[in-house]
């Protein structure tokens, strides 16, 4: 159904993946730059699968002990309390702060896995070179780039609960090591989502027509 | 080879063709969105990037949120908070925070400054190629946005223990946040790109 539809690889052409200008390829396009705006050029992005699989399984990696340990240690009136995220969203529910129990629950728990499960399933099929449901693919790895900067929410609640509650003996709140390890999955996912390749969810279609 | 491109998302070539006031062209293919038609997107990106500028200054000169437990207040601005973080013994948090919140915004509104002061006087900058790649690689860590929902769930959790103060620097950050993403938005990149590989 898509004969007669020409892509730039087909084309022996490459696409300045900074200023989108259309160039000829090269026989070595390794060190290949963009004439217009000075960006080295690559057909795909280099070693996008190896390399969004070793950042997934990293971010899985730190995904346990960012759920496992505390985010925030409160310490009020000589007693420390410590909070990971799912207390802190269990907290909320048994208070009836509902809405905010979700907006955690989706940010912190819930965003981080998805966008790691869909990144795995996009790896998997584009190595089994599935032809399944191209658009949508794509689409879900837009999703995947878009909903990933919204995990920082619990980083920056952190801050702020850090500088405000600050008062002396009657209470503080510290930063907890989880804090440290789910900045880190945020920081990696994005970067997995980045190194990911859509093209190459496509890129089959045009080797079954040839 | 000008009135071509790729799609970004699926490497489908299409001919570039001028689009009506506010349209987008959308890959055929994938459904891409490929360029958008942006009326003054120079005098507008540069205008929001003013604002942008005065409001950030504003935002990090003041306390943005106060305490008051007793006759206690304690207020803090972005900056308290991310230098607490800091002392606490986790920099690396410390570092993501002043990252995404204010050294990514500040750099996003220099750049743009940099790029676009010298074009509205039908100049082309020097290291133009350099900055814009720059600007465009940065875009993704800049996060206002997603600290504007963090303040509103620390307020909502702190509101049942003690009593909230807003401080006068929140609502620069309300309207900052939308000031920065008016400005991502308007940027067109592409005319730029142009402007820069036609006047080579």
């Amino acid at each position: 159904m898509n004969h007669g539809l020409l892509t730039a690889r087909n084309a022996g052409l490459i696409s300045c993946h900074s200023c989108h200008l259309l160039c000829q390829r090269a026989k070595q396009t390794s060190h290949m730059l963009c004439p217009r705006c000075g960006a080295g050029m690559h057909d795909r992005k280099p070693n996008s699968i190896a390399r969004t699989w070793a950042l997934v399984l990293a971010a899985f990696i730190f995904y346990i002990p960012a759920n496992v340990l505390p985010i925030t240690i409160v310490i009020s009136l000589g007693k420390a309390q410590s909070d990971t995220i799912m207390s802190g969203v269990i907290y909320f529910i048994h208070t009836g702060m509902w809405p905010i129990a979700l907006v955690i629950f989706l940010a912190s728990i819930f965003i981080p896995l998805l966008k790691l499960l869909i990144l795995i399933f996009l790896l998997i099929s584009v190595q089994r070179k599935s032809n399944w449901r191209r658009q949508d693919r794509t689409r879900l790895y837009r999703i995947t780039e878009i909903i990933g900067r919204w995990s920082m929410v619990d980083i920056f609640v952190v801050t702020i609960l850090v500088a405000l509650v600050h008062l002396g003996g009657l209470a503080t709140i510290h930063a907890g090591p989880g804090a440290i390890f789910f900045g880190a999955v945020v920081v990696i996912t994005i970067i997995a989502a980045m190194s990911f390749d859509p093209r190459l969810i496509w890129d089959t279609e045009e080797v079954s027509h040839e | 080879m000008d009135s071509f491109m790729a799609c970004h998302d699926c490497d489908l070539i299409h001919h570039i063709k001028p689009l009506p006031a506010k349209g987008a062209a959308v890959c055929i293919r994938c459904g891409a969105v490929l360029y958008k038609h942006k009326p003054n997107s120079q005098e507008r990106t540069l205008a929001f990037a003013f604002a942008a500028l005065i409001l950030f200054i504003l935002a990090n000169s003041f306390p943005f949120l106060g305490l008051k437990i007793g006759a206690q207040v304690r207020e803090t601005t972005l900056i308290t908070g991310i230098h607490e973080l800091y002392l606490q013994g986790v920099q690396v948090i410390a570092i993501l925070v002043l990252l995404t919140t204010v050294l990514v915004p500040f750099t996003q509104m220099m750049c743009l400054f940099y790029i676009l002061l010298p074009l509205k006087f039908g100049r082309l900058p020097k290291r133009l190629p350099w900055v814009l790649r720059f600007l465009q690689r940065i875009q993704p860590w800049g996060m206002m946005e997603v600290f504007m929902v963090g303040i509103l769930v620390s307020v909502v959790k702190l509101a049942k223990m003690a009593k909230i103060i807003p401080g006068i620097s929140l609502y620069s950050f309300l309207a900052l946040i939308f000031v920065l993403s008016a400005m991502t938005v308007s940027l067109d990149a592409h005319l730029i790109w142009q402007k820069w590989g036609a006047h080579r």
